[in-house]
């Protein structure tokens, strides 16, 4: 494991009033591609702006390599950021806006020439040093931010959510280019985005947040297969959350029907949301099934047909490589490790925590 | 079918092209006509020249050098000013704006005399400086009163284009400067500054072309001692009754506005001085 190489403690922040994070603590080691996920307003890109130095958090430290640097203005941190929409110098030429970092800290011209050659070759650019970024596609320019932003050989890379502004084909190309230039770079991605597709693709740690609170910490494996709460569960693609009831241990009984699972520990006939991810839900004849149903709705997406499936008064959503039209019968099961069984929230102030949307 | 919209489109242009014509070109045609002629209408270059006559080269000299005074010191009271304006919020913003606009809503010529009346030797400002024993300003009738009046009744017009410059340029650049190790004055000169030159460009033709035209602020604040060409351009219309001189005036002073519409037509490329 390498060593940390950030550390958030207790960071609070709140603006007008409105509690944006609380008590956040997280750390990052060196050479992570760390995602921040989560919702509009979950306080992702205030924790990267306080990160970059354009915020100072109300209270709390920042720990960067081992020194304080809570109060250091950002133009004194080891770390540079990739804003969201660029932020280019529109008034300066690509090679100006490049070096701008260099000009500033006084490197030679032949160091600042060769590192623009260097960085423009690295984002596969070569040639655009006397463009102006106008003249640039969206996908061009975020290149040329990265560009402009890594030649100051930071230790750190902030990107606030880079790849927002681009369309769905570019963005799934930028996500292969972002790993490989961190690969090659060497360097720690800190990345804030809501876009939990991306985030799956390119982190080694994802941290779910949700109204300024850190939902929860893991690999993309580890929140995808096993969310902590219903909050995760839900917006880390797509589930079926169900409130179920915890016979025994291996044993729960969903919408009436009792399923073997694989979770223990959460006591007898204990309430408790299970949780079934849509591409788990195997449908067959009605005798196979555990469980009868009817499909209500069909949809083809291409590499699966999407269904709702209304089974003992619930709405279940299934992808499945099958075809079932609208009307048939169907039988429902669900093998026991695909079932994700997580603690009801106890209070409502843990709801609030927790699970609101 | 489709050729009737397009008739209906002209039609609806109609009063704006017959109100171009009887109040803009036929007056232009005017002065380019009396202009270019003399009294029995045979064309001449007299009227143009006569700009070379000292008393008339004096008055085109002193307004050139009053109003590019003025537009200097509009642009160094208004560019701090319209960065502060940017700093605030929106709703305090809308408030110091409204501040600035609100003596444009007055008559110019009651805004001018009414610094006539301060500025008098039995004045309103002397009266006060008197109260306390102080010695009396004199400024009434100098070139410092045109200066004044100039910068007092021209500000907005550099505050406000400037202001629209800067509250366009997006705050991620800026931090992106910061981000890349700029310190506050290498982001103002490096970022800030030239980001917002269109808006600089369209301040100083709003106020630089009104000033060096003024003759009002001239006649009331310089007495009938400083003569401006504005002033000079306007006796021959009025009291000395020669229209061919004073258009002949106008001509060489059109063409200082041009020189100036020109420079702000390549810098101002987005359109930042188009908000009034």
């Amino acid at each position: 494991m390498n060593k940390v190489l950030i550390d958030l403690k207790n960071i609070s922040k709140s603006f007008d009033g409105q509690m944006v994070l609380d008590d956040l603590n997280l750390y990052i080691r060196e050479n992570e591609f760390l995602t921040l996920l989560g919702p509009s307003g979950c306080g992702k890109t205030t924790t990267l702006r306080i990160l970059g130095g354009f915020e100072t958090p109300d209270t709390g430290t920042v720990i960067f390599d081992g020194r304080d640097i809570t109060q250091l203005p950002p133009n004194k941190r080891q770390l540079n950021t990739v804003f969201q929409r660029y932020a280019l110098f529109t008034h300066m030429t690509i090679a100006e806006n490049i070096a701008f970092g260099l000009k500033i800290k006084n490197k030679s011209k032949a160091y600042i020439d060769d590192k623009i050659k260097y960085a423009l070759k690295l984002v596969n650019l070569e040639g655009y040093e006397k463009r102006m970024p106008d003249s640039l596609s969206g996908g061009q320019q975020q290149r040329i931010a990265i560009a402009r932003a890594i030649v100051n050989e930071p230790k750190v890379l902030l990107l606030d959510e880079p790849l927002g502004a681009l369309d769905l084909k570019l963005r799934q190309d930028m996500q292969y280019e972002l790993i490989r230039l961190k690969n090659e770079l060497g360097i720690t991605f800190i990345y804030v985005t809501h876009d939990q597709e991306e985030a799956l693709t390119m982190s080694d740690t994802i941290v779910v947040m949700n109204q300024g609170y850190i939902q929860q910490i893991g690999s993309p494996e580890k929140i995808y297969n096993e969310p902590e709460n219903a909050f995760v569960a839900d917006f880390i693609g797509d589930s079926n959350i169900i409130s179920s009831t915890m016979i025994e241990d291996k044993l729960v009984e969903i919408l009436g029907t009792r399923f073997p699972c694989v979770d223990t520990g959460f006591g007898t006939n204990k309430p408790v949301d299970a949780v079934i991810r849509p591409e788990d839900v195997i449908l067959s004849s009605p005798a196979n099934g555990r469980m009868k149903g009817v499909v209500t709705h069909l949809i083809f997406k291409g590499v699966h047909y999407e269904m709702e499936v209304t089974a003992n008064g619930f709405e279940w959503l299934v992808h499945s490589t099958g075809m079932f039209p609208v009307g048939t019968e169907v039988g429902l099961d669900v093998d026991p490790y695909n079932i994700q069984i997580m603690h009801k929230p106890a209070s409502e102030d843990e709801e609030a925590v927790g699970v609101n949307e | 079918m489709n050729k009737k919209p397009v008739s209906k489109k002209k039609l609806l242009g109609t009063p704006y092209f017959i109100w171009s014509v009887l109040f803009i070109i036929i007056p232009l045609c005017m002065v380019f006509y009396y202009g270019l002629t003399d009294k029995s209408g045979a064309f001449t270059l007299d009227n143009v020249l006569a700009i070379a006559l000292p008393e008339h080269a004096k008055a085109l000299w002193i307004a050139l050098g009053l109003s590019l005074i003025a537009t200097a010191i509009c642009l160094l009271l208004a560019y701090p000013l319209a960065m502060i304006l940017c700093s605030k919020k929106t709703g305090q913003q809308s408030f110091i704006v409204l501040i600035f606009i609100l003596p444009m809503w007055m008559n110019f010529l009651l805004r001018t005399l009414a610094w006539q009346t301060l500025l008098e030797k039995t004045g309103v400002i002397n009266n006060i400086l008197g109260f306390f024993h102080l010695p009396p300003l004199s400024i009434i009738n100098t070139p410092y009163a045109i200066v004044l009046g100039m910068v007092y009744n021209f500000l907005p017009f550099m505050v406000l284009p400037i202001y629209n410059a800067l509250s366009k340029i997006d705050g991620n650049v800026i931090n992106a400067a910061k981000d890349l190790g700029a310190n506050s004055l290498q982001v103002f000169w490096k970022v800030t500054l030239p980001l917002s030159i269109p808006g600089i460009i369209s301040g100083i033709t709003m106020v630089f072309i009104p000033a060096l035209t003024t003759f009002v602020i001239s006649k009331l604040l310089g007495g009938s001692k400083i003569l401006l060409i504005g002033n000079v351009i306007e006796e021959e219309f009025t009291q000395a009754s020669n229209w061919h001189l004073g258009s002949g005036l106008s001509i060489v002073l059109m063409l200082f506005i041009i020189v100036n519409m020109v420079l702000t037509a390549v810098f101002d490329k987005d359109g930042e001085g188009s908000f009034l």
